[in-house]
């Protein structure tokens, strides 16, 4: 299975995504610049974690305007995996593919700690190697991860399945809305979410709870 | 060449909460500045645009609030031409 990273100034988790799909696919991902109009055939897109234009405007606001992120939109509509995390996920808000908005932390700081998630969804394309209610450990990182909606959209998404992660056990920490920490489009293919699955893949990171996730978009079978 | 010049203020729709300003709330209170009922924040951009078309840059800046100054899913935009 191909994948491919989208790299853009200032994201700094880009290594990490690199090195999580190289591990887990077994073959290195093409990187794609922030300029780059065309996206090489490959059946998952990760956008890195990271300060992309040093989160200038918005979280994610300028790279979301990029040449690069008008052909993320191209291979998503033809059904392409995506997946965002972080401020990949803030940049996939901006951009329109998903809902909602990231807003400030409610308590105005950065938090970079060990969540508990709750596969709130596990009959998507990126967690069917979960277990439905199943509860994972992931570790996040930022400061503007408190998804907020309006109520028309925020029932929409909640009776569409589109909430795919939650915070368990009073874990949340940015104040977001219903606990939400990850939300797919309503074709199901593009999946954001504030923790970084791709930072606890393997016995050296401590645990590996956010394998699955891309060993679900990979197609590959749940390891044992 | 003349110029038009703008201002744009973006704020956050009522009903989104606004840790930030509740932070600048509670500082003020701190400051011994009684009664403050609530403070929201937001941000100002001064633009200013070539022409003389005043009805064009108008329309122009409206589309750049939609495009990108904004956030509509949680901010308001207002532009004037000053």
């Amino acid at each position: 299975m191909k994948s491919a990273v989208v790299l853009l100034p200032g994201l700094n988790r880009d290594r990490d995504m690199i090195a999580a799909l190289t591990k887990i696919s077994g073959k290195a991902p093409v990187t794609v610049w922030q300029t780059d109009t065309e996206i090489p055939d490959v059946d998952l897109i990760a956008i890195p974690g990271g300060f992309s234009f040093g989160d200038y405007l918005r979280c994610g606001a300028i790279a979301a305007r990029m040449p690069v992120m008008r052909a993320v939109a191209e291979k998503a509509a033809k059904g392409v995996q995506v997946v965002g995390v972080c401020n990949g996920f803030q940049i996939l808000v901006e951009a329109g593919l998903l809902p909602g908005a990231l807003m400030r932390n409610t308590s105005l700081k950065f938090v970079c700690r060990e969540v508990k998630l709750e596969i709130a969804n596990a009959n998507t394309a990126f967690t069917r190697n979960y277990a439905a209610g199943q509860v994972i450990r992931c570790p996040v990182a930022h400061h503007d991860g408190n998804y907020f909606t309006d109520p028309e959209t925020l029932a929409r998404i909640e009776g569409e399945g589109q909430v795919v992660f939650r915070y368990a056990e009073g874990t949340n920490p940015n104040g977001s809305i219903n606990d939400i920490a990850g939300i797919i489009n309503e074709k199901g293919n593009v999946l954001g979410l504030m923790p970084h699955p791709e930072n606890l893949i393997e016995t050296a990171h401590g645990g590996n709870d956010g394998r699955a996730l891309f060993e679900s978009a990979l197609g590959l079978p749940k390891a044992a | 060449m003349p110029v038009i010049k703008a201002r744009v203020t973006v704020t956050l729709k009522n009903g989104v909460l606004d840790p930030q300003g509740k932070a600048i709330e509670h500082a003020l209170d701190g400051l011994g500045f009684g009664g403050i009922g609530s403070v929201r924040q937001g941000k100002v951009f001064d633009v200013e645009i070539e022409g003389a078309d005043k009805a064009k840059a108008e329309a122009d800046l409206n589309a750049m609030c939609e495009k990108l100054l904004a956030n509509t899913v949680i901010e308001n935009y207002s532009v004037t031409l000053i």
